[in-house]
């Protein structure tokens, strides 16, 4: 399971992440030491993208969507079914890739580097951005195996226990679970397993959290528990996150981008303003519920 | 003659309709009954010629007894064609079970859709070839091939049979745990994805074991299919029991054994011809009891995805 480490030079590039985004090699110490510390300046934008387009085949998904996510705040992404906010989403970490007929052109930058250059791996960039999804999904294993698993691919075991343990109180389960670690993640509720979910996507520590419409599939507790824990692991982490829930994306977020239907960034912007005053008539149709 | 117009009969006609209803339905409940009914009279049989067989020769003798020999000498122990149908078994799985799953895990994971609508029913061919040709193809075939190679076999021999066999049970393995594994709901596999993981990974750590109760019954039903398979070891494996069988020689067992004593000419009544139904019953009792393990795993360890 080698893979080849790709060169690094890339002109027009300047960050200091090539190496760990191109190299899958697990456990590299390198990639802790080459992150950007997280106490740097709290506007500086993590995920860029450029004239981004997006094709299923033969229909168009994304319209040229120019957007930069800031470091470590709450980015909701809003807007009608099939309006591409998922879609965008799922090219932050390549999981585009797995659908065959998924065509991307334009940029996406992750922290500079393009994250659909020829020497990106999916694998080694997916290790950097976690995903928490629709339906909770733990796999089929132990609470403690679960939160371990992405740890254990990357080789990260040693203080595994800690870790675990760590990614837990992260997700506000740690209380619930402690005494139940080898039990099956599939016995909690539907909101404890999305947050065994938050937990496993936290405990590999990536830099960014993308959640495609994560308390869709929930009671209003869990949702609300889940709304909390957005709000406390926007302190470390950068969330991007996909709600049809116009309410849900006021209450956490610090920016809004609302997609329309056809695939286009309308207006991205401040939550408030975008809630308050957006610039565009059909946003404030549609925040207003005239249509969608 | 009344002025009044005549009600309208349904009775008569209700009559006969009902009655035709009921016939068919007894004689469609009859045609599905009657596969049980053959089966209940398969092991009625098996028990009472079995019974009458342990009156003749202690179930100690033969279950204990390492020499079989029905005909000259009387000598009735089973075991060595008992050890033998394990050889058979162990040895075939040692084929079957790496493949099956492997290609099961292709055909699931790795395939595209074009390739698994040409590989699954390939694979499944397998299964459509009757199995005395499997035989046929080890004598004249895989036991010269081994040869080839420089494998000591002899003309019969357990190794190029127990190959045939496990050949024979790949479609099995593989058609069952392909079941399983596309059972996976796709969610999980995008979990393992977004967590960064290879689709090696992705097969190994999350598909196969979420799986693993299809996979496992799969194993099970392969299993009881190569300790019940005839032809292949009629044809290839020889007619000499062995109680601690070598893979390159001639072996016999259970099943192999049972057709050479009766196409033999054997006398009605004696202990050799009661012994055919104790060792029926013995093979039946094991493949049901592999049948039923099998339903256990499934639905033991089925895990809950909804």
């Amino acid at each position: 399971m080698s893979k080849e480490t790709m060169t690094t030079s890339n002109p027009g590039t300047e960050t200091e992440d090539d190496d760990s985004l191109a190299s899958p090699t697990p456990g590299s110490e390198a990639v802790e030491e080459s992150s950007p510390s997280r106490s740097s300046g709290s506007e500086r934008t993590v995920i860029e993208s450029r004239n981004l387009d997006v094709y299923y085949g033969t229909e168009q998904a994304l319209q040229s969507v120019d957007i930069q996510i800031p470091e470590r705040q709450v980015t909701a992404m809003i807007g009608p079914s099939g309006c591409g906010k998922s879609t965008f989403l799922r090219c932050i970490n390549r999981m585009n890739d797995l659908i065959d007929a998924a065509r991307v052109e334009g940029d996406l930058l992750f922290q500079n580097k393009n994250v659909y250059d020829d020497d990106v791996d999916p694998v080694a960039l997916r290790r950097r951005i976690g995903m928490v999804f629709q339906q909770p999904n733990p796999f089929p294993k132990s609470i403690y195996d679960n939160v371990a698993y992405g740890l254990r691919l990357q080789n990260k075991t040693e203080n595994l226990d800690e870790k675990v343990e760590e990614a837990l109180k992260g997700a506000a389960l740690w209380d619930e679970v402690s005494h139940q670690l080898d039990e099956s993640g599939l016995e909690l509720s539907g909101g404890q397993q999305q947050r065994l979910c938050i937990a496993r996507a936290i405990a590999v520590d990536p830099e960014v959290i993308l959640m495609d419409e994560p308390a869709s599939a929930l009671d209003p507790v869990a949702t609300s528990q889940i709304e909390d824990l957005i709000d406390e692991l926007a302190q470390d982490y950068t969330v991007v996150i996909v709600t049809h829930n116009m309410q849900q994306a006021a209450r956490i977020s610090d920016k809004t981008a609302v997609f329309l239907t056809g695939g286009e960034l309308v207006e991205f912007d401040d939550t408030q303003k975008i809630f308050e005053n957006p610039e565009h008539q059909r946003v404030e149709d549609y925040i207003t519920g005239k249509f969608g | 003659m009344s002025e009044e117009p005549a009600r309208p009969d349904f009775a008569g006609e209700n009559r006969t309709r009902s009655a035709k209803e009921a016939s068919i339905k007894w004689f469609l409940f009859v045609c599905a009954a009657l596969s049980v009914l053959v089966t209940v009279a398969i092991v009625a049989t098996l028990l009472v010629d079995a019974i009458e067989f342990f009156t003749r020769v202690s179930p100690v003798a033969f279950y204990t007894g390492t020499n079989w020999s029905p005909k000259i000498g009387e000598e009735f122990g089973v075991l060595p064609l008992v050890t033998n149908t394990l050889a058979v078994t162990v040895l075939s799985a040692l084929v079957a079970i790496p493949v099956g799953t492997a290609s099961a895990a292709y055909l699931s994971e790795y395939a595209t859709d074009r390739t698994r609508s040409v590989l699954k029913p390939a694979l499944e061919i397998l299964a459509g070839i009757p199995t005395v040709v499997y035989g046929f193809f080890a004598l004249v075939y895989v036991t010269p091939a081994l040869r080839g190679v420089g494998v000591p076999v002899g003309t019969f021999n357990l190794l190029s049979a127990s190959i045939m066999v496990g050949v024979m049970i790949i479609p099995m393995v593989s058609s069952l745990s392909e079941d399983a594994m596309s059972a996976v709901p796709d969610s999980l596999r995008q979990g393992a994805y977004g967590l960064g993981a290879t689709k090696y990974e992705v097969t190994t750590s999350v598909v196969i074991p979420a799986a693993v109760s299809g996979i496992f019954s799969s194993f099970i039903l392969a299993l009881s299919r190569a300790i019940g398979e005839t032809m292949i070891v009629v044809v290839a494996a020889g007619m000499s029991p062995q109680l601690f069988p070598s893979a390159f020689e001639s072996i016999q067992p259970m099943t192999s054994a049972m057709v050479q004593l009766s196409t033999s000419d054997l006398a009605g009544g004696t202990a050799a011809y009661y012994s055919l139904f104790a060792i029926g019953l013995t093979l039946f009792v094991i493949t049901f009891s592999m049948n039923v393990a099998s339903n256990w795993v499934a639905s033991r360890y089925r895990e809950e995805y909804e």
